[in-house]
């Protein structure tokens, strides 16, 4: 099993490499020229040169490539263009704020998709079940930054029971809860219908199994057999808790955006409107990286889990 | 000697056997939310085809004295957005954007990703692992992500959204692509073509693609509710279609400002988004279900 989990390991380097060129290269794929946001609009040639040489672009690119990747190695993700400050401050305050909610809306998610899925499975086409295949189809298809949109102008705009900007982070601990009760929901309800519905399938695939009838005939009552059947169920479920988490944190931006959390969601939209290529870099790498480790330690969970995945 | 009496229902008039396509499309007959959800769909694209001239007013003619005026105003059946301009003739015209931004990447997926992966998963070896190591790494990002990242890089505007859009779907497809291939291929009926002395094109024309293009195009039919929910995603973040451009997900962005004068109005264009994007899971859904395809 170590082995698998070493090899594991090893397999995920060649991914941060392959994402860390794709963020390298997205200086070169923005229109214009990288350094043209840094000089004035009537520098000479010589400055031109001058701040070429500084920034290392007059070397080939592999060799600016590897540059770049030193630094970043070293947690020097550059400076903004913006404000001058270096971008790793930046991503870290944010971060903090986009962890926050990645985790609230997370424990949400989860805990009402496994009763959801959990219930459906139990009472197959009865109503439950359907209010279940409901919200997964829901879940999915909506849109989640009209979600948010929708709740600020029910709770904030008609019925004034709960803020709809910002974070409050000097407010108190009652005001910072309160703000994040509005992106907290937006945010859980993909996951919300994504984790019902692979519950429930899961669970009725348990169901079908012979040891459940089993479990049954000898007369151990309805709780004792979920316990079995969520044992069971369990590696299928954490993959894609997993799964869904790492989105959690990645696919916040849209909806940071619609309340103005101060998350790094909100930080790529500003970076985006002020074409601030370096924060957009950063935020993107940083992110990426954490989909990735957090990938890894869903396989390697499910190895001490279901040690039959490592023999495969 | 006894008559065995059979009981009336045992008695099967046994006919041919139906085709696998007449199969599926008698079980779609049957299949009501699917064909609700279908026909939902005709009618979204139906009106977005149709918008020049169903559309009751000019989508980019504004009024000033008639801004944000509430569903059921004269003459604006569905009001009109922060610039007096009448929603439903937006909403329309919208339609065509958004859809266009959200099926194209799909549809290009589709093609570049089969040929991508049938290649992949035939030659095998190195070619094989070259490509899927590839695309392995575009997996390091959540879609949004993805999509955010090319796009914020390349710049706003429509080609941009269609480019940033197909990179996320792509490797997707390949995948499905490649997984199918590399199962089709060890069959042996594919052997016995091999062997009477069909040639790799033919095989993978006839034998290869024939079998896998089922299963590829419903999974490519999943991905456009979440492609349209990112092409209006990245309008609403000031990455896709510019204004004045109608389109679902920029004109929510604008209206978003106007909650707290008219709460109806800045709701409908992402209502527009849900439907248009639940109506193709659904159909999706149901056509996953009519062909046999686990996924």
């Amino acid at each position: 099993m170590w082995q698998y989990v070493g090899r594991r390991l090893v397999l995920a380097i060649p991914t941060l490499l392959g994402a860390s060129i794709i963020v390298f290269a997205m200086v070169h794929l923005a229109p214009g020229d990288p350094i043209a946001a840094v000089l004035p609009v009537d520098a000479s040639k010589e400055q031109v040169e001058a701040v070429k040489k500084a920034y290392g672009f007059d070397k080939p690119l592999p060799v600016q490539y590897l540059k770049w990747l030193g630094r970043v190695i070293t947690g020097d993700l550059g400076k903004s263009i913006a404000t001058r400050r270096a971008v790793i401050l930046d991503v870290r305050d944010s971060l903090a704020n986009s962890l926050v909610l990645a985790i609230s809306s997370s424990v949400l998610a989860f805990g009402a998709g496994i009763a959801l899925g959990l219930l459906a499975a139990f009472w197959q086409g009865r109503w439950l079940d359907k209010l279940a295949s409901a919200v997964a189809v829901v879940g999915v298809s909506v849109p989640h930054y009209w979600a948010g949109i929708i709740l600020i102008i029910i709770f904030s705009a008609q019925l004034n029971w709960l803020p709809a900007m910002g974070a409050a982070a000097d407010g108190g601990i009652v005001a910072y809860l309160r703000h994040m009760t509005l992106p907290t929901i937006a945010l859980a309800l993909i996951p919300l219908g994504v984790i019902a519905r692979v519950v429930r399938s899961a669970s009725l695939d348990i169901l079908a199994q012979e040891f459940v009838l089993a479990l049954r005939a000898k007369g151990l009552p309805r709780r004792r057999v979920l316990t079995h059947v969520v044992k069971n169920a369990a590696p299928q479920i954490i993959t894609v808790l997993g799964l869904q988490f790492g989105f959690q944190l990645g696919g916040s931006v849209l909806v940071e955006t619609v309340f103005s959390w101060p998350g790094t969601g909100y930080l790529l939209n500003l970076a985006i409107f002020q074409r601030d290529i370096p924060v957009l870099q950063g935020v993107i790498l940083v992110l990426a990286t954490f989909f990735v480790l957090l990938n890894l330690l869903v396989d390697v969970l499910q190895t001490f889990i279901d040690p039959r995945i490592a023999r495969h | 000697m006894s008559i065995i009496a059979l009981p009336a229902e045992a008695v099967v008039v046994v006919g041919a056997p139906m085709s696998y396509w007449r199969t599926v499309a008698w079980r779609l007959s049957r299949d009501g939310a699917t064909l609700g959800a279908g026909l939902l769909l005709l009618l979204v694209v139906l009106s977005a085809v149709l918008a020049p001239w169903i559309s009751p007013h000019d989508p980019n003619a504004g009024s000033i004295r008639l801004r944000l005026a509430p569903v059921g105003a004269p003459l604006h059946v569905l009001g009109t957005d922060e610039q007096g301009r009448d929603m439903l003739s937006r909403l329309l015209w919208g339609g065509r954007m958004t859809l266009l931004a959200g099926l194209t990447p799909v549809v290009v997926a589709f093609a570049l990703g089969t040929m991508l992966g049938v290649v992949a998963g035939y030659v095998g070896g190195i070619t094989n692992t070259l490509v899927m190591r590839t695309m392995d790494v575009f997996y390091a990002f959540p879609a949004v992500l993805l999509a955010i990242a090319i796009s914020g890089a390349l710049g706003p505007g429509l080609p941009n959204t269609l480019i940033s859009l197909s990179v996320v779907f792509i490797p997707r497809v390949v995948r499905v692509a490649e997984s199918a291939t590399v199962q089709v291929k060890g069959l042996e009926y594919v052997a016995a073509a091999r062997a009477s002395g069909a040639g790799v094109l033919q095989i993978l024309r006839y034998h290869l693609l024939a079998n896998i293009l089922g299963p590829v195009l419903v999974f490519a039919s999943t991905q456009v509710s979440l492609s349209i929910i990112l092409a209006a995603g990245l309008s609403f973040l000031g990455l896709g279609v510019t204004p004045p451009a109608a389109e679902w997900g920029l004109m929510l962005n604008t209206l978003r400002q106007s909650i707290y004068v008219n709460a109806v109005v800045p709701a409908l264009p992402g209502l527009a988004i849900f439907v248009t994007s639940m109506a193709f899971n659904l159909v999706s859904d149901g056509l996953r279900d009519a062909m046999e395809i686990r996924a």
